[in-house]
């Protein structure tokens, strides 16, 4: 069986948010959809499920904390407490204070870099990656909704055009 | 309209006659000579030895626990003592209340002088701490509370300065806080007024003979001179006041108006006040706080005191607007508003800590010691309320405010929000109580009275002052932004 979709351009974002709100109450199903610019909106339009990357940071902060701390509790106080301008090293809490710079900023940097790396690999970024446009003009100034076609092709297609489309086409993907 | 409920009427009522009581037994129990701190001294160190009962009269109880940690370094020079006299009895009992007898002592006659003589002094010393802590407990809860509306009004500035375009459905709230300011700095300067005839020695710079004998302070007595002093605190407190009278004036002005020329003029003068507020807010923060340890100095101290009183200001903005909103008179004000404020309350928790930290770690690593006494008698004789201070006002709201979804949840923000202003006044209590009343601080009645009555005449002046005006400004020019701002 052929994979057929249909593309939908539109060259406005709130005409494609209409559109995607009238595909949504007509049970088509939205492969995909193509934008050169952020649309505020349209993840809740959509329906995509809230992102979880800010969880994933929180915990990649914790380790980060977790590392500074064991990192300088077993440099500075477990294996070579020297007595460092009479800094008192007899146990981490006694000189806790000047680990806190470290601390924090370990705490950060690990929760900043390796969410940055989650979402690369989440989003399959990468250098020398394919790009996956599938018009060239999505980058530029218009919007592709990309929908998969099932039952009658010729009636989704004119349900498509009254959607405000400038565009349809059918391609079949492979 | 907003109308001021019976019940919150009376509930401010009740909380200001049972915070009126409180301050007064308070002061009534305050030792009146050195006589009654002698009595109060020997009951507390029986105590400490577990021989005696426990009286039961307050500034006993006060002190106890700090008592409890000076005998254990007592009972080490006592041991001390025993050995240089055969009056074994006497000497313990004297070493008991007398912490400065370590010197090696030949003759048991000049050993009994010198102790009677130390020991007077202590007592002296006792006596001006036990007298000091209804004052301080009343100064803390009367400034802290008066910031916290200063705070607001610094707030409101802001958010009219950067033309803030959520924030204005919330004016008329952050007015009604305001409206406490002018009562709270007539009570404030009033004190400082009694402060000023010597009803009190919370200034220690304030007394002459101090200034005769310190010669530290003798040299600041340029700047810390009572006349001189009183008048910063006359012309901050009418600056504040001139502001805040005017631009609520003119906002009410802008509902009936036609053009736009009165929220340009509440333009103008919130900048020319914000000005005007860092700067004494800065100058503020050495007059009334700083100079109580007349001895130490620090340079950020007015920033870390804006960013407490700030954060404060903030929490009660947020927990004045969910109560008016949980009565349904704020019809415009959407979670997200109240998201915004729950941020702000997190950004600045965050920052509170920022400036605590850099204040205690700079003073901390270099350990200069006419510097880090400060710290020094924070930690030993404040040890749970200094570091209850960091947990309640930055890791409780760390992990509590983090979550975008909990910043929505009223409960969650009621709670934090609680548990903030609670960790802002035990902040406050940490930059006053120990220059004042040293190791003789407790949370007891003194303390948990003034912050009722205060809490009580606050919520009687605010909720009064939000029944005066719609809660609702008419002709702002953001005001249809700010009810549909959704975040």
């Amino acid at each position: 069986m052929s994979n057929k979709v249909i593309y939908a351009f539109y060259n406005d974002d709130d005409i494609l948010m209409d559109a995607v709100k009238k595909t949504r109450a007509a049970h088509h199903h939205i492969e995909e959809v193509f934008c050169p610019f952020p649309v505020h909106g349209l993840d809740k339009a959509m329906g995509l499920a809230p992102t979880r990357l800010a969880i994933c940071s929180f915990i990649y902060g914790c380790i980060g904390l977790s590392f500074a701390v064991w990192m300088m509790n077993y440099i500075m106080i477990q294996d070579w407490p020297q007595d460092i301008g009479g800094k008192p090293s007899f146990s981490y809490i006694e000189n806790m204070p000047s680990f806190v710079p470290i601390m924090f900023e370990l705490t950060v940097f690990f929760a900043a870099h390796l969410m940055v790396i989650t979402f690369y690999m989440r989003s399959r970024l990468w250098p020398f990656k394919e790009a996956e446009n599938p018009d060239v003009r999505t980058t530029d100034d218009h919007f592709l909704m990309e929908v998969a076609i099932k039952g009658n092709e010729e009636e989704m297609v004119s349900f498509f055009q009254n959607t405000g489309a400038v565009e349809v086409k059918v391609i079949d993907k492979h | 309209m907003y109308t001021f409920s019976s019940k919150l009427k009376t509930f401010s009522f009740i909380l200001m006659a049972l915070g009126l009581l409180g301050i007064g037994y308070g002061f009534y129990t305050a030792p009146k000579d050195i006589q009654e701190v002698e009595k109060i001294l020997a009951a507390q160190s029986h105590g400490g030895h577990g021989e005696a009962a426990h009286e039961a009269s307050m500034p006993t109880e006060a002190s106890h626990e700090a008592t409890a940690v000076d005998t254990d370094v007592i009972k080490g020079d006592a041991a001390v003592a025993v050995l240089t006299t055969e009056d074994t009895t006497k000497v313990t009992e004297e070493v008991q209340i007398e912490p400065i007898s370590a010197q090696p002592i030949v003759k048991k006659e000049s050993h009994v002088v010198s102790e009677e003589e130390a020991h007077a002094e202590h007592l002296n010393h006792v006596l001006h701490q036990l007298q000091n802590k209804p004052w301080s407990a009343f100064y803390v809860a009367c400034i802290f509370f008066m910031l916290i509306s200063l705070g607001v009004l610094a707030f409101y500035a802001i958010q009219y300065v950067s033309q803030a375009g959520w924030s204005p459905v919330l004016f008329r709230v952050m007015q009604g806080i305001t409206a406490y300011l002018p009562v709270g700095s007539v009570i404030f300067f009033i004190f400082l007024v009694l402060s000023g005839l010597h009803l009190n020695h919370l200034f220690v710079w304030l007394d002459p003979e101090v200034v005769a004998t310190d010669k530290l302070i003798a040299n600041k007595s340029g700047y810390l001179n009572f006349p001189f002093w009183i008048i910063r605190a006359a012309i901050f407190l009418i600056g504040w006041n001139l502001y805040n009278y005017y631009t609520r004036k003119n906002c009410l002005a802008q509902d009936e108006s036609n053009d736009n020329s009165n929220y340009k003029k509440n333009f103008n003068i919130s900048a020319i006040f914000l000005v005007f507020f860092i700067v004494t807010e800065s100058i503020m923060s050495w007059d009334w706080i700083m100079s109580i340890d007349p001895h130490w100095f620090s340079t950020l101290f007015g920033w870390y005191v804006f960013s407490s009183f700030f954060v404060s200001a903030i929490t009660t903005i947020a927990l004045v607007t969910l109560y008016l909103k949980s009565k349904g008179v704020l019809e415009f004000v959407n979670t997200s508003h109240i998201h915004d404020l729950a941020k702000f309350m997190f950004g600045f928790s965050v920052f509170w800590t920022y400036l605590w930290f850099s204040q205690f770690v700079l003073i901390w690593y270099a350990n200069i010691p006419e510097e880090v006494t400060y710290f020094i008698t924070r930690i030993e004789v404040y040890n749970l309320p200094f570091f209850a201070a960091v947990v309640m006002n930055f890791v409780f709201p760390l992990l509590i405010l983090i979550n975008t979804d909990f910043k929505r949840i009223t409960w969650v923000l009621v709670m934090a929000g609680i548990v903030i202003l609670m960790g802002h006044y035990l902040d406050f209590f940490l930059m006053i109580m120990p220059g004042t009343v040293g190791d003789q601080w407790f949370i007891g009645v003194s303390e948990i009275a003034s912050v009722l009555f205060f809490l009580g005449l606050f919520i009687y002046v605010v909720f009064t002052a939000l029944t005066k005006a719609p809660l609702l400004p008419k002709r702002n020019p953001f005001i249809d932004e700010s009810k549909h701002f959704h975040y």
